[in-house]
């Protein structure tokens, strides 16, 4: 059994799903648990955290996201607490926080866990890309771990007893990496890394302006947008939609690849994905060796119908 | 300013990487190449450098003897020295953080210091703020756009969702960048010629105090992951096939 801490992280103040996961991998193995939320009420999310032993709220004038404070935070309450592990979301506020945590804290940290022994501090994570899996071993007497979402199934928590509250204050001091303001896009897009779907285009979309039919498509299925390297670097789509070893590596439900040839570039970067549905009009094109269901025909005839009986059968 | 760049050797991109003894991979049939985040970094450096007269950037890089091909990559492109710390070892991010550190502060003139988000072999993504820790130092990491002026970073980090978060920080400071920060340039015929003449300064890893015994993360097992099965062609014309494979997805893989 072991003190076990856990990040929980919110998004303009409300819980992420994937907190889930953490919850469910800390359940197993009779640990204690400690949450740790950012937030001036706890009890908003006292349900979402039912079954673990303590929740420590951290309380302060400005809780916005700053990432020394933040640090700073949370290195006291896992000294405080005594925790031995402590794991958080790979999002990309736990890719800033954890490291500085790491530092703080002296302990070992491994990002984008697939699968985490806590007793062991022992965890699973893709390398060169998810071309292969690496086990590491935490040594020292702390570890810490970012879980990839969307990986570790969620249950129900057995233990329905209520959390013993327990807050502590966040200090209002300097900070060196400084926020100073958060831009947001005007459309409101789905993160690739955590999205459940994903619809995505290669360079056979021809066109920027062509990218719409998939946003439409997305639309129907509240799902994020991608592309492929071929794409963005023709100016098909942004870089920040790119999903392959030198974009984002995400891991939906369902990927939908329209148009993509099936490089392992991009390969490495979606095939974690639960199912995988190519449309191309190649059928040599090499993602169909890795597609569940495909489709060989023009994108630009199955898109549309493929929106359009989405829309019928969800609506 | 003193700029600094933290590079990464790393197997390219299209290899296929197998595992040898179960700890390593077999790097017989390999092609190195600098890591892509860290050609984003050297190229922000460089035009760092451009843009503010008296500057220099010096590219630093740990790692076994064929690395110090990365470091002639990177002056080709336009650094102007290079630093190669010695190390047949393998150091988990902690230590190496450590070891660049020992290279850096030496300098009493250190400024922005710029590296990748990630290298893009053991995707460990934390050396750029451990750096910063160990240097006291902020970090702002993901970065897609940067300023500099009057001793003051501004850059702009992903934070999904199309949303970017603006942070101010004063050099010196590490920035590690992501793709979309910039286009990196080719080295030219002549930086290729010039880069063969600079002199690579050596630093034993014994030197910095660093060695393998203060690693806290510590690699078990490679192994390759499990092949997905071959999937299945959905035939006829575009309407059946469409409505043939939304239903799988309902009742079959129970996706939607």
């Amino acid at each position: 059994m072991a003190n076990i801490g856990l990040y929980i992280e919110l998004k303009d103040g409300a819980f992420k799903k994937s907190n889930r996961e953490l919850l469910s991998l800390a359940a197993k193995g009779g640990h204690n648990v400690h949450a740790v939320v950012f937030c001036q009420e706890a009890q908003p999310f006292m349900e979402e955290l039912r079954g673990v032993g303590t929740v420590i709220q951290v309380k302060g004038a400005d809780l916005s996201y700053q990432p020394d404070r933040y640090a700073r935070a949370l290195a006291a309450v896992i000294l405080e607490f005594k925790l031995d592990v402590f794991c958080g979301i790979c999002s990309a506020q736990g890719k800033d926080l954890f490291p500085r945590l790491a530092a703080r804290t002296g302990a070992g940290l491994v990002n984008d866990c697939l699968a985490v022994d806590l007793e062991n501090r022992r965890a699973v994570k893709p390398v060169y890309s998810g071309k292969l899996l690496a086990e590491y071993q935490v040594d020292g007497d702390k570890a810490l771990f970012t879980i990839r979402p969307n990986v570790i199934a969620v249950e129900a928590a057995a233990n329905s007893g209520a959390p013993v509250l327990k807050t502590v204050a966040m200090d209002s001091g300097d900070l060196g990496t400084h926020i100073v303001e958060v831009m947001r896009s005007g459309s409101q897009k789905i993160d690739l890394t955590e999205a459940e779907i994903i619809v995505s285009g290669g360079r056979a979309m021809k066109s920027k302006e062509n990218f719409t039919l998939l946003a439409e498509l997305a639309d129907v299925l509240n799902a994020g947008l991608g592309a492929s390297r071929a794409a963005v670097d023709a100016g098909f789509a942004t870089s920040d939609m790119q999903v392959g070893q030198t974009g984002k590596v995400v891991n939906p439900k369902l990927y939908i690849a329209c148009g993509i040839s099936g490089a392992i570039q991009h390969f490495v970067g979606m095939k974690t994905s639960k199912v995988i549905v190519a449309i191309n009009k190649d059928p040599e094109a090499s993602i169909f060796k890795k597609a569940d269901y495909g489709i060989v025909d023009d994108l630009f005839a199955v898109v549309p119908l493929l929106k359009d009986e989405f829309k019928r059968t969800l609506g | 300013m003193n700029i600094y760049v933290c590079i990464k050797q790393v197997p390219d991109t299209e290899a296929s990487i197998l595992v040898k003894d179960g700890k390593s991979i077999n790097e017989a049939a390999i092609k190195w190449i600098v890591s892509p985040y860290d050609e984003y970094a050297i190229e922000e450096a460089l035009k760092l450098k451009e843009k503010n007269a008296g500057s220099k950037v010096t590219a630093v890089c740990l790692g076994p003897d064929r690395v110090q091909n990365a470091l002639r990559t990177a002056l080709a492109m336009g650094a102007d020295s290079a630093v190669h710390v010695e190390s047949s070892v393998v150091l988990d991010s902690r230590s190496t953080a450590r070891a660049l550190a020992q290279v850096i502060r030496a300098d009493k003139e250190y400024g922005v210091i710029f590296m990748g988000k990630q290298a893009i072999d053991d995707d460990a993504s934390q050396l750029h703020i451990l750096l910063a820790e160990e240097l006291a130092i902020p970090a702002a990491t993901n970065v897609l756009a940067f300023a500099f002026e009057g001793g003051k970073a501004r850059v702009e980090r992903e934070i999904g969702e199309g949303a970017r978060e603006v942070i101010e920080m004063t050099a010196p400071c590490v920035v590690a960048a992501a793709k979309g920060l910039n286009t990196p340039r080719y080295a030219s015929m002549m930086g290729i010629m010039k880069a063969k003449k600079i002199e690579i300064r050596k630093i034993p890893l014994a030197e910095t105090g660093v060695d393998e015994t203060q690693n806290k993360v510590r690699l078990l097992k490679l192994s390759s992951p499990a092949e997905k099965p071959q999937g299945r062609i959905i035939p006829g014309e575009p309407a059946a096939a469409v409505r043939e494979l939304v239903r799988l997805l309902r009742e079959e893989a129970k996706v939607i």
